[in-house]
């Protein structure tokens, strides 16, 4: 099936209509701004509404198969209705693991059978998924997971913690990767790759407090906790491979996600916006000569970033290091991200002391965004992680 | 249609085509042997011509290929990554000056020229520096049917090889353009300045004593087309030459060792090449950006793009070199390391046509001021 542009720019009218009747109403609450910082029941409620609509509307999931509960349409069909989202500034879906990485990683490697039971659930947002990858002992250093997975009779018993697992307390499913041996020199053959249900005894997710004051991760604990032998995706041993395969996913590095938006993006005119309203010495910080020369390289930086998805396109213009762009993704974005929140707080004169409350400029909602950033420059592999992955494997420089 | 991005057929050949060029006629033992040097490299210069690079802009009523200069991009950007010291890049933005301001008899007489490999070359700094192109104290005074030219042209390049200069004077108060051709300047009013890119053949031009007939006054005086194409080949070369950097600095990281180990293996230096490397694609794509909005014939986006580029790029480059320097220890501090020959090419372009801070300040009001 080939599209039209006359067959799309009338499903992008649909669309932005459907969007734009259809957008909830104010919830009278602050919306937490990604799906890891999902801190009430009312609005994890709200959120969890919103994308069983926009999936029976049938804007989620457009290009996946139809068998398992999507609608296999091209992939420009779902990328229109996923701008369009971000573009109408909608609340996210917030079934982010299920739509992003779990859901696209079982269309690719999962068996039949797990495809019929998931992938429409994680759709509906019936089922909500969760990523059980880091651990207290081994953040961005993946192969040193301890947790273990010791096969008995029928089941897999698992011991050990994971941590960071956002929407724990509501998930139904973890990707998680477990230690199934611990015998061998290398550290990454021993590890193994699951579906495994949250429901279980012995599963217990316990929220953390993050630096901003709020709830939206959790530790979760294994205790002798028993799932099913057929939770193992793969066969033993083939975890590492198949985490850096969820990992591309995460990355950003291939299509294959389910679509939608992961969070509220912030951009650069909300920053622009903001220095027009919060006053500094005065005068609007707007008018600060030191504050207009920083928001304009900012401004250029975040165009050369969103350039660079359009750039990518272009083989002919990618040959020296043609995995640089795609590799880097969530580095550009997390940090660009982190950089605009400082400089939204940092414009607010003495009021960027303020955090949030009724007084605050926006409710504190700036200082928040900016403590809530370190979500992406230390979650998915800090930024310090992806400089070196992007030097080794990009630039061929040799292992740290 | 409206692209954030286009890239042609004809730009991907040239692309190709200029960088396999340049990467035979510009290995660094060629420019080292370049640096400071009384000539051009006129074998070289036959060659592009005859490959019709300096056609490129040209229209085809006038003998070219009628490409414009988004197709020019790839050319300078394979120069810039070799760090080729040609005049190639002041002729076609002489060209480019011709066709946008010149009279129909001027593009007549200078146009298939240039194609066939004439050089022509911009006089529009003068010594206090200034980026503004039309605050200057250059003068032309008509005296019946010729101009009288007086003042100081700086940065001139490539000036005693040229077949023509094109300078900027002011003419009864207003700042116009004056074609100058080589026989009707004086030897002696060409002086080599000593510039820190070294690879640049840059005189100064003292215009006092020099009469050209009327004629040679330029039409048009286009000023913002001459800044446009300036910016758009500059930041092709400093993406180009960003692309060099890197390459200079990788390949020392993963021969050097020290404490036993590759240096590349250490954090310290391979973080920041990274940082570097993502500056590179964000440059890259700011450049062919403004190439398709200069395309497109879009000024006010073009001209967003066009100084982003440069302050991007400006900022980028002189970074790289700067680093590739410091990265390369004690061998970085002498003649012989060439990352000195980069930074020298960075802070060059640095300074040609604007630095990061000047198209900040020009983007403030674009980006800030505008209703809504």
């Amino acid at each position: 099936m080939n599209a039209t542009e006359i067959e799309l720019s009338e499903f992008r009218e649909d669309v932005s209509s459907w969007f734009s009747e259809n957008k909830p109403s104010n919830p009278g609450f602050l919306l937490p701004e990604t799906f890891m910082e999902v801190g009430t029941d009312s609005q994890f409620e709200f959120l969890r509404d919103w994308q069983r609509k926009v999936y029976e509307a049938g804007y989620l999931g457009m290009a996946w198969p139809e068998e398992y509960g999507g609608r296999g349409m091209p992939q420009v069909f779902q990328d229109i209705a996923t701008q369009e989202m971000a573009s109408q500034r909608l609340p996210f879906m917030p079934n982010t693991i299920g739509l992003n990485w779990a859901g696209p990683l079982i269309l690719k490697m999962g068996a039949e059978d797990d495809k019929q039971k998931y992938i429409k659930n994680i759709l509906s947002a019936e089922d909500i998924w969760c990523q059980g990858f880091s651990e207290p002992e081994a953040g961005s250093d993946l192969g040193n997971s301890q947790c273990r997975a010791v096969r008995d009779g029928d089941d897999y018993v698992i011991n050990g913690s994971k941590i960071w697992t956002s929407l724990g307390t509501y998930a139904k499913y973890m990707i998680l990767l477990a230690r199934t041996s611990t015998g061998g020199t290398n550290k990454y053959a021993g590890l193994s790759y699951f579906l495994a249900p949250m429901n279980v005894e012995g599963v217990d997710p316990k929220p953390i407090q993050k630096l901003t004051g709020e709830y939206g991760f959790c530790q979760t604990y294994f205790d002798d906790a028993r799932i099913p032998a057929d939770c193992l995706m793969g066969s033993e041993g083939e975890g590492w491979n198949i985490a850096m395969v969820t990992l591309t996913f995460e990355r950003g590095a291939t299509g294959g996600q389910a679509g939608g938006i992961a969070s509220m993006e912030l951009n650069i005119n909300d920053v622009v916006e903001l220095s027009r309203r919060a006053m500094r010495n005065g005068k609007p910080a707007i008018e600060d000569p030191h504050i207009r020369s920083q928001l304009v390289q900012l401004m250029t930086e975040s165009t050369g970033n969103q350039l660079m998805a359009a750039r990518a396109k272009i083989p002919a213009l990618a040959t020296d290091w043609p995995d640089a762009i795609p590799m880097s993704g969530k580095l550009r974005g997390s940090e660009l991200k982190r950089r605009m929140c400082q400089l939204a707080v940092s414009l607010q004169g003495a009021n960027g002391a303020r955090f949030v409350s009724e007084e605050a400029i926006d409710g504190g909602k700036w200082q928040r965004s900016y403590f809530n950033s370190f979500s992406g420059t230390i979650g998915g592999g800090t930024s310090e992680i992806q400089h070196n992955i992007v030097g080794e494997r990009v630039l061929g420089l040799p292992k740290s | 249609m409206n692209h954030q991005i286009a890239f042609s057929d004809e730009q991907a050949m040239l692309l190709e085509t200029a960088a396999d060029f340049c990467r035979k006629h510009s290995p660094i033992e060629t420019v080292r042997a370049s640096l400071n040097a009384d000539q051009i490299d006129a074998e070289t210069w036959q060659q592009l011509t005859e490959l019709g690079w300096l056609g490129i802009n040209v229209t085809e009523e006038f003998g070219g290929l009628g490409l414009g200069l988004s197709c020019v991009v790839p050319v300078a950007e394979s120069m810039g990554r070799y760090l080729m010291g040609s005049p190639y890049i002041g002729a076609i933005i002489a060209s480019e000056c011709l066709a946008t301001s010149g009279t129909r008899g001027q593009k007549e007489e200078w146009l298939p020229k240039i194609v066939n490999g004439a050089i022509g070359s911009m006089g529009l700094t003068e010594t206090n520096g200034s980026w503004l192109l039309n605050a200057i104290e250059a003068q032309a005074v008509v005296q019946e049917d010729v101009l009288e030219l007086s003042g100081t042209k700086c940065f001139v390049t490539d000036a005693d090889t040229a077949n023509f200069c094109i300078v900027s004077v002011n003419v009864e108060a207003k700042a116009r353009l004056v074609l100058v051709r080589r026989e009707q300047i004086p030897d002696e009013n060409l002086r080599r300045e000593v510039v820190i890119d070294e690879t640049r053949r840059s005189y100064q031009l003292d215009l006092d004593g020099i009469t050209v007939p009327l004629d040679q006054l330029l039409k048009g005086s286009d000023f913002q087309a001459l800044e446009f194409a300036s910016l758009l080949l500059l930041s092709a070369e400093i993406a180009g030459g960003l692309v060099g950097s890197i390459h200079c600095i990788v390949e020392y990281l993963n021969t050097r060792k020290a404490f036993d180990k590759i240096i590349g293996s250490y954090q310290a230096l391979k973080h920041p090449t990274v940082k570097i490397l993502l500056d590179l694609e964000a440059m890259r794509s700011h450049l062919y950006h403004a190439a398709t909005k200069l395309a497109e014939g879009n000024t006010d986006e073009a001209e967003v793009a066009l100084r982003m580029a440069k302050a991007h790029g400006s900022a980028a480059f002189s970074s790289a070199g700067d680093r590739a320097v410091q990265f390369h220890g004690g061998f970085g501090f002498t003649y012989e390391c060439d990352a000195q020959l980069y930074l020298r090419r960075a802070l060059w372009c640095q300074y040609q046509f604007g630095d990061e801070a000047y198209h900040r300040r020009l983007l403030e009001p674009m980006l800030l001021d505008q209703a809504g």
